[in-house]
């Protein structure tokens, strides 16, 4: 228990790892198979890893590092989008400071930048807002990305622009919805998740009645989730006591933050200016049917795929990447071709690596990197001979 | 981006358009609190409230116990200072 000390409460820490240890001994399928456990959001991810979580808990259970990074399943055809806009002499494309390295087909924002694109990180769409107010000469671009979480405060910066009158502000809209990506994952053949802890500032937003298909219909206990290290082992308690106790219900451990009906202004601003796209192209994942949304035919003039030319084209990832694979569960992100090698958090050729959220990052930053090394050279060996 | 800072309204700046002053760790920045406004707690009503801010937005009231614990787990993951410095340059 290499790191129990560092919890806020150790002994609650100690207990509940003691409790998860007696529960898997009741559960038959451990012995055949690990218990796998999926977290969706990104920031419960780097907590994991921080706090070496996934150490603390018995060997029987696995946690799978789940797609809920809205930089890392960013298609580099979308980036390429961006770069496109940002190049335009009369635009200021301005985003979240995040966004910046994610590599596209031909360059990074970060790069256009670089070569003279009018690029500018921002801290808020508000802050993008005040630009469009300063600079009534040029078009401000807002890159919007981001879950359920961000969605209020770029639709509410949109409904601001309108009250003030503004004409040259616009939305690059690349906002994604988590349910309809839990059901895709649920639904992906070869997935054998037991269990979900679900992200604690979506269901902020959203409530917790969204996640009721997820016991109801695919019969999977699913747990509102806190950032605290706490918060995460005594979520992966909860599951793991359903899970023995045969039951799957929607609990909210994180309470304190998130009510059961979510946040009414957030989710009233969000229905003005949103509508679900049918499908929307994900980074690893593929086309997932209604899991973006645009903006409504209402605001087409705050919107800048209507308002500008943009390339839109489908790029595929980079043939040695498998972060479609890391994303999904299917093998470990040391056990890619080019961890660590080709693709570090410095030089990132998959968006895992490029966030500190993604799983790769998370990896390489918070592992034993010469350990993970060692066994990825054993494993290309054994590919080899084999 | 996803796990937001927490912070003390110290102003209301604009009630119209529900602006109000945040503290966040010394760093005052102008933050929109239409997600934690209704009609039991309206906007002139959040002064000494504390939030948890999400990229300019106050979109959760917290208690002060839950607000230092979330901005200590953010010093440990290294992710306050990044928080702040963007907060800082924005204010700007």
């Amino acid at each position: 228990m290499k790191y129990v000390d560092e919890f806020r409460d150790p002994v609650l820490a100690k207990s509940l790892i003691e409790q998860i240890n007696i529960l898997v001994e009741q559960i038959d399928f451990a012995t055949e198979r690990p218990i796998q456990l999926m977290e969706f959001c990104g920031g419960h991810t780097h907590t994991i890893f921080r706090y070496g979580i996934e150490q603390l808990l018995p060997k029987c259970i696995e946690l799978v590092h789940g797609p809920g990074c809205p930089v890392c399943v960013l298609p580099m055809g979308r980036v390429d989008d961006c770069v496109s806009l940002a190049e335009r002499p009369e635009v200021i494309f301005t985003t979240f400071g995040d966004a910046m390295r994610v590599p596209g087909s031909k360059k990074s924002l970060l790069q256009a930048k670089a070569d003279g694109a009018d690029v500018r990180m921002v801290y808020s769409p508000l802050d993008a807002l005040q630009l469009a107010h300063k600079h009534k000469d040029r078009e401000v671009i807002f890159f919007a990305l981001g879950f359920e979480t961000t969605m209020p405060s770029t639709a509410l910066t949109v409904l601001q622009a309108e009250a003030d009158g503004l004409e040259n502000f616009s939305l690059f809209c690349n906002h994604i919805t988590t349910v309809p990506t839990i059901k895709a994952i649920l639904d992906s053949p070869g997935m054998q998740l037991d269990g979900f802890v679900a992200p604690g500032h979506v269901s902020m937003v959203v409530g917790e009645q969204p996640f009721h298909f997820v016991s109801e219909k695919y019969k999977k206990p699913i747990v509102i989730t806190g950032f605290e290290p706490l918060d995460i082992l005594q979520s992966i308690w909860l599951l793991i006591k359903q899970i023995a106790e045969k039951r799957c219900i929607v609990e909210n451990q994180y309470a304190r933050v998130v009510q059961p009906d979510g946040n009414f202004p957030g989710l009233d601003a969000i229905s003005r200016v949103f509508e679900l796209r049918e499908y929307f192209e994900w980074r690893g994942l593929g086309s997932i049917d209604y899991s973006g949304v645009r903006m409504k035919d209402d605001y087409a003039r705050f919107d800048a795929e209507r308002k500008f030319p943009v390339p839109n084209v489908r790029i595929a990832d980079p043939k040695s990447c498998q972060c479609g694979e890391v994303l999904k569960g299917v093998i470990k992100p040391w056990q890619c071709k080019v961890f660590g090698s080709q693709c570090t958090p410095e030089t990132p050729m998959g968006a895992l690596m490029v966030s500190s959220e993604g799983a790769c990052a998370a990896y390489y930053n918070f592992g034993n990197l010469p350990e993970l090394m060692a066994l990825k050279a054993e494993r290309e060996k054994e590919e080899a001979l084999s | 981006m996803c796990l937001g800072i927490p912070g003390q309204i110290v102003e209301i700046v604009d009630a119209q358009k529900k602006l109000a002053k945040v503290d966040v760790s010394g760093v005052k920045r102008q933050v929109n609190i239409a997600c934690i406004v209704n009609e039991d707690h309206p906007v002139n009503s959040c002064v000494g409230d504390w939030v948890l801010v999400h990229v300019g937005f106050a979109m959760s009231r917290i208690n002060e116990e839950e607000a230092r614990k979330t901005l200590e787990l953010l010093i440990e993951l290294g992710e306050a200072q990044k928080e702040i410095d963007a907060m800082r340059a924005g204010a700007q």
